[in-house]
């Protein structure tokens, strides 16, 4: 057997071997490549259906603020005000713009193209310019949301009538005042301004965030204390034997039960128990921060075992003491791997919806809660309850809060890479 | 690799902190269960929508915090309802049944004595067909043996439903394929046709509603109960591991009596009622289960069949005389009236005529509004908060 014989023989196996290679990594392009796809379809799915609930149609209605037809006495208080016929005034102005329509079911038509909330927007524009009362007023008025889907052209004629809920009188009247110049699309605030609605155009996501943040800092402050302190604790200080076993079999085991046994603890325990409110943020954050211990306390065990034993034998060698080690070397090294554990763990727990059901946060809460204990709801019940409404402006809202959702993800799970990114270079 | 300096003393403070921040929210925590301004409301899927928009309406137009509503079902809602007095405890509970005695019992075993009984109105499901074809004349007995997944075969036991029209049936009913537009699983109506109009049709056949009556401690009788139905026993074994706990009676009827069946005669036709009035006027041989107020709207198009021979109108499901529809309720608890800000104001905000008259807006919404005198019996009962005495 001559070397020549070898060569030929090697030559004929590499080209084999790499042409497996570049084989393998098609298959790699190809599997990044279907991820990608996905990914893409879902996002460009969701903008699509989300991108129109960020703006709302306004109707322009000369408006006349009449003292004696509002039921409104000199110097109203603030009962005068809510006790006012508004809806009453606003059904006159729009009566007033079609002199034409007669019979109640087109009155009825008429008075579904402005939304219900137009005459809470009248009532406090008037309390708040009460100089207005006598005269009349050019107001935008907010569109019902039926109405609004037909200015946004998402609503065809070509389907029959009977199958749309905006009806042809309707579009011709929305025609009509579009010719006026009486019709406007305006940026949506209301959607971050406000709270839940039944209507879809009144609806906001301000409560719902609101509830999220104060969720999560419950969570933070307590799973992020706890679970650090744990990690810390089994892995410079604990003596290995079968008890520290145990617990770390736990803790593993513990990351895979499912959200909703967790919610279920929280209210046998929470509310069952230590009787603390139902709906409450406060709740919902120690549930969700049981649910983030172990992601935590397995994510802080890693980054504390990654420290190379080195710094700690350099620091026992001269003189520090256990404590003094771990605060001063290991923790600041490990500090970016725990940092990154806890806020993926974080968003884990922002968009958890299940277990919050057991202890009542799925509800239809309006106002914005002000602290931990005022009921309140989360981002992703937000969107579970839309989803699940009839009325179908809603679509497009629920849409609109994954978006949402999805930025404040995509904005924690970049800040986790930036302090990783910022802790090491020093 | 070095460390930032002075990083301890960060590490030191983030700790101190977050634990003092822990020990503030514990207090802030505990100090707060003590009272509540806000209403808290449980209870029925089917009330909630309506509960909801009062809800709304009340929040913005008064001074009052809009109420949180949480729709458990009627009987979780009665459940936390009954389980006492004070601040931990919803003030208001939907429900699209009445009130059982055994949860009154348990109200008042709780402290839960004043208890005020509040008919919002009614919930009532047509089974429809086109005007161009002949008024159907059904009973539940029929509804259940066309719609059923299995049936009662001629030797009682349950057999795939085998009727392809509705002759089949029952001989007075025409020679039609069986062919009934309804709402998908996910639908209250659904929910409720099955309730209604299956379990009721059901309980005509004896085995079945002997089945219905037996307790679940009554294990030897279940169990020959199903097999004289020809229900295999795994049925049994699966309710005890996904429930874990054993069925009663009820539980195995509901699992035979309000399965639908899936062969195409029953098609699922989404939940826009609208969409299933415009399919039957297409298709004057078909029949379409919706909500009565969308019958009410299109009574141009559509007619509902008489059930049990009686013809769904206003009053008829007004009256209850109409089998397919049931009342709506809420229960009031007296007495976190006065102490929790805004309770009776919602409940005169929910039966004042501007929501439930028949202009008002939640027929709107799709409620079957009180006759007149009944509307007026209801405000007084919110007024006067007269009890329920059962």
């Amino acid at each position: 057997m001559s070397n020549y014989d070898n060569t030929t023989l090697i030559a004929a196996s590499l080209k084999k071997r790499y042409a497996r290679e570049r084989r393998f990594q098609w298959y790699g392009r190809f599997a990044v490549f279907i991820g990608f796809v996905f990914l893409i379809v879902l996002l460009a799915d969701i903008v699509s259906k989300g991108m129109p609930a960020f703006t709302q149609h306004f109707i322009k209605v000369d408006v006349t603020l009449d003292a004696d037809r509002l039921g409104l006495p000199e110097n109203p208080t603030q009962q005068d005000y809510f006790g006012a016929d508004f809806g009453g005034v606003v059904k006159a102005s729009l009566r007033e713009m079609f002199p034409e329509v007669s019979g109640r079911g087109d009155k009825k038509q008429l008075y579904r193209l402005i939304s219900v909330g137009a005459e809470y927007d009248l009532r406090d524009h008037l309390m708040a310019n009460p100089e207005l009362v006598g005269t009349t007023q050019s107001i935008w008025l907010r569109a019902h949301s039926e109405a609004g889907s037909y200015l946004k052209g998402q609503v065809s004629r070509a389907l029959p009538e009977a199958d749309r809920k905006v009806k042809d009188i309707q579009m011709d009247w929305l025609d009509q005042l579009r010719r006026d110049g009486r019709t406007q699309s305006r940026f949506n605030t209301v959607f971050f301004t406000a709270g839940d609605s039944r209507e879809p155009e009144l609806a906001g996501i301000r409560a719902a965030l609101q509830g999220s943040f104060f969720t999560l800092m419950v969570t933070f402050l307590l799973a992020f204390p706890v679970g650090v302190m744990a990690a810390v604790y089994l892995e410079e200080f604990a003596p290995r034997n079968r008890l520290t076993d145990l617990i770390e079999i736990n803790i593993n085991n513990l990351a895979a039960v499912p959200s909703i046994v967790f919610g279920l603890l929280g209210l046998a325990v929470f509310i069952n128990f230590f009787e603390l409110p139902r709906s409450a943020p406060l709740v919902g954050g120690m549930v969700l921060s049981l649910m983030t211990l172990p992601t935590i306390i397995i994510t802080s065990r890693a980054s504390i075992q990654a420290v190379s034993p080195s710094i700690r034998e350099a620091a026992l060698g001269v003189g520090a003491s256990q404590l003094q080690t771990v605060l001063h070397h290991v923790l600041p090294v490990a500090m970016p791997g725990i940092l990154t554990g806890s806020i993926i763990g974080m968003a884990q727990a922002l968009g958890e919806s299940a277990p919050l059901l057991m202890i009542g946060m799925v509800a239809f809460i309006m106002d914005a809660p002000s602290g931990v204990t005022d009921p309140s709801t989360v981002l992703p019940v937000q969107i579970f309850l839309w989803a699940d409404s009839p009325e179908r402006g809603f679509t497009e809202k629920t849409s609109a809060a994954i978006i949402v959702l999805m930025g404040f993800l995509i904005l924690m799970n970049a800040l986790a890479v930036f302090l990783r990114r910022r802790f090491e270079m020093k | 690799m070095t460390s930032l300096p002075h990083s301890d003393s960060h590490v030191k403070k983030l700790l101190v902190g977050t634990v003092l921040g822990v020990v503030a929210f514990a207090t802030a925590g505990t100090a707060a269960a003590a009272n509540r301004d806000i209403v808290s409301i449980v209870g029925s899927s089917t009330v909630y929508p309506f509960a909801t928009v009062v809800a709304e309406r009340f929040g913005r137009s008064t001074n009052f915090k809009t109420p949180k509503i949480e729709s458990t079902g009627s009987g979780g809602g009665l459940k936390l309802f009954c389980k006492g007095v004070g601040a931990n405890t919803p003030d208001i509970t939907n429900s699209s049944r009445r009130i059982k005695k055994s949860e009154y019992d348990d109200c008042q075993a709780n402290g839960v004595t004043d208890v005020i009984e509040v008919l919002v109105g009614y919930d009532g499901i047509a089974i429809a067909n086109s005007k161009e074809a002949t008024q159907y004349d059904l009973t539940l007995r029929d509804i259940y043996l066309a719609l059923a997944k299995d049936i009662p075969g001629p030797d009682g036991k349950l057999v795939p439903n085998p009727n392809k029209t509705w002759r089949d049936v029952n001989p007075a009913l025409p020679a039609t394929r069986i062919e009934v537009l309804g709402p998908p699983p996910t639908s209250g109506t659904r929910d409720a046709f099955a309730e209604l109009a299956m379990g009721g049709g059901a309980q005509s056949v004896p085995a079945l509603k002997t089945l219905r009556g037996l307790g679940a401690d009554d294990v030897a009788g279940i169990k020959a109960a199903m097999a004289g139905l020809g229900m295999p026993g795994g049925i049994y074994d699966g309710f005890v591991e996904t429930k874990g706990k054993a069925p009663s009676g009820k539980d195995l009827f509901k699992t035979v009596a309000y399965a639908i069946r899936e062969d195409g005669a029953y098609i699922e036709a989404g939940e826009n009622d609208n969409l299933i009035v415009q399919k039957l006027e297409a298709n004057p041989s078909a029949l379409g289960i919706f909500g009565f107020s969308f019958l009410e709207e299109n009574g141009d198009k559509v007619q509902g069949s008489r059930v049990n021979g009686v013809v769904p109108d206003f009053d008829s499901i007004a009256d209850g005389d109409y089998p397919v529809s049931r009342p709506l309720y809420f229960y009031m608890k007296g007495a976190h009236v006065g102490k929790i800000p805004g309770i009776q104001e919602y409940a005169m905000e929910f039966t004042s005529s501007r929501a439930m008259g028949e202009d008002g807006y939640l027929p709107e919404k799709g409620l079957i509004p009180l006759a007149d005198d009944e509307l007026r019996e209801v405000q007084a009962i919110v007024k006067n908060l007269k009890r329920l005495e059962m």
